[in-house]
């Protein structure tokens, strides 16, 4: 197997350009919006508005101003599948179209999938949707045709000033922990890391630094895998089908007495 | 906030609604047969028939609805299938992939007994398929294994969506408990409004309706203990939604319990409380999956 590899997003550096989005676009040949009609959202320059079947990267704005926009600032992010080490809808997959690659990535099978959704509902970040082209579930594959030849992703290639780092995972670690001192040591004590150890998930393959709470970037704070809930809810099942069991017996072997 | 709310909504929307809702009645029906040919009495067996004659049909029409809901439905094999491998595809921690499983050998068993009551009745006059009928032990073993997985469909619907992380779905782990016990309510509830028309046994639909009463009562109790499980998350009940379910709760469970009580003895409008618990059931449906689908 290949060694592990990922992104690692410097939010702190994102200018919001897009730049990512375009190329993800054009290398993945995603379809337009709407026909190629755009329509403005209304927040920000956020016109994207989701990562989907058709967005595989997303660029968040979020704008902090002070009511009299007296003091504020600016966060950027350009958003993608984590690539969890526990992933969601790898699990949940009831195809086995979703498959981890000798890279540790995860990716969708188009040819496989069959468009039931639950990987959909499954991810505890929302990445994936459905390819109306297709009619299949998709999401970024971290550039898997790419990567096998030896070329970075798209997005990473086309990003202007070093937001988006593909490496492998134990370099991109490096860069992040100093990046992050460095952030520290200028005095941004806001400054973290999101992801990018074990405790997320396993660990995401495509970790952040973020300067505010997950929840401001639409991020959530403790992701889970979605089988956390099989055990406890087939065991509720069983009990509850044991007393329907009982109760049907009870009521068809026992006719004498009055109404219940 | 719940880490759920930072999730995408798969639209699961009104084929899937009708999935849960016939799944249950389907897997409620032969189940509830099945019982009723074991400790019931010989005069049970017109609703017996009736139960496995709506089975089959039934969980026919699921599994349309399903390959209709699909992205790409010519590919509804891939759920049994391996594409590339030809292998069969199964995954123990998947409920979808266990719960296609389930569908397909519960559709076998409702198809067995389907043309069972086929051949008892005389319409399949093929003698052999008698033994499919209980209590020849051919009988005895399909309408058992076929019990079991009536249930099993009828309950893992629920445990499907808690095994995901979608606001109210994954907030909880009563939604399996909940729609096994809805599906046992409104399987009684349509043997009773059938059995009524098609020849049941008064005493039959009498422990019917007893059955119905309690299962009721456990039904109410599981959708009080499912919305105390989600917490905080059920403030988002707080709309119209909230109003549907105690809809469900007033209507579809406390009407039809109080005119069981009030009224033992039968009268012209007795059809009034089966067809609620029927109404109910797929109201409650429709809340669990549309009002996630929304968030």
């Amino acid at each position: 197997m290949a060694e592990p590899m990922g992104f690692f997003t410097d939010t702190t550096v994102c200018i919001g350009c897009k730049a990512c989005e375009v190329a993800c676009k054009e290398w993945n040949q995603l379809p337009a919006t709407n026909g190629g009609h755009g329509t403005l959202s209304g927040d920000s320059y956020d016109n994207t508005r989701q990562l989907d079947g058709i967005h595989w990267r997303h660029v968040k704005f979020i704008e902090q101003f002070s009511p009299d926009r007296s003091q504020g600032r600016w966060l950027m992010m350009s958003d993608v599948c984590k690539h969890c080490v526990r992933a969601g809808c790898l699990e949940v997959c009831p195809t086995g179209a979703i498959i981890r690659t000798e890279f540790d990535t995860v990716v969708i099978q188009s040819d496989m999938c069959n468009g039931c959704r639950d990987c959909i509902g499954a991810c505890p970040f929302g990445v994936i949707g459905v390819n109306p082209v297709s009619g299949t579930a998709q999401k970024c594959t971290l550039c898997y045709d790419r990567m096998k030849v030896g070329l970075e992703p798209a997005c990473a290639k086309a990003c202007p000033t070093k937001s988006i780092n593909f490496g492998t995972i134990v370099d991109l670690k490096k860069m992040a922990q100093a990046r992050l001192g460095q952030l520290q040591q200028a005095g941004e004590n806001r400054a973290y890391l999101y992801g990018d150890d074990e405790s997320m998930l396993g660990g995401l393959n495509s970790f952040y630094l973020l300067v505010d709470t997950p929840q401001v970037y639409g991020l959530p704070p403790d992701p889970q895998l979605p089988s956390r809930n099989l055990k406890a809810s087939a065991v509720w099942s069983v009990v509850g089908a044991a007393v329907v069991g009982l109760m049907s017996v009870f009521s068809f072997r026992n006719r004498g007495g009055g109404d219940v | 906030m719940s880490s759920t709310f930072f999730t995408a909504a798969p639209h699961w929307r009104w084929l899937i609604v009708a999935y849960f809702f016939l799944g249950g009645l389907a897997g409620g029906s032969y189940f509830l047969a099945t019982m009723m040919d074991l400790f019931g009495k010989r005069e049970d067996r017109p609703l017996v028939r009736l139960a496995y004659l709506i089975a089959f049909p039934a969980v026919c029409v699921c599994g349309l609805l399903l390959t209709a809901d699909l992205g790409r439905p010519e590919r509804f094999w891939h759920m049994l299938v391996q594409a590339q491998t030809f292998r069969p595809m199964i995954k123990a921690y998947s409920p979808m992939s266990i719960g296609s499983w389930a569908l397909l050998l519960f559709s076998g068993c409702a198809f067995l007994s389907f043309v069972a009551v086929l051949a008892e009745r005389g319409w399949l006059p093929w003698p052999p398929l008698l033994r499919l009928n209980p209590p020849a032990p051919l009988g005895r073993l399909v309408t058992a294994v076929g019990a079991l997985l009536g249930l099993y469909l009828a309950g893992y619907t629920g445990v499907l969506l808690a095994v995901t992380n979608r606001p109210i779905w994954a907030d909880t782990t009563l939604l399996g408990l909940t729609f096994l016990i809805s599906a046992a309510s409104t399987s009684a509830a349509l043997l009773i409004l059938l059995g009524s028309f098609g020849g049941g046994s008064r005493d039959g639909i009498r422990a019917l309706e007893r059955l119905d009463a309690s299962v009721l009562v456990l039904e109410g109790l599981a959708i009080a203990a499912l919305v105390a499980s989600l917490g905080r998350v059920a403030m988002v009940w707080l709309n119209g939604w909230g109003l549907l379910l105690a809809g469900v709760m007033l209507g579809g469970i406390g009407l039809p319990l109080l005119l069981h009580w009030r009224r033992p003895s039968r009268d012209s409008r007795w059809w009034i409380g089966p067809a609620l618990v029927l109404l109910g059931g797929l109201t409650l449906r429709v809340v669990v999956v549309f009002s996630s689908d929304g968030l």
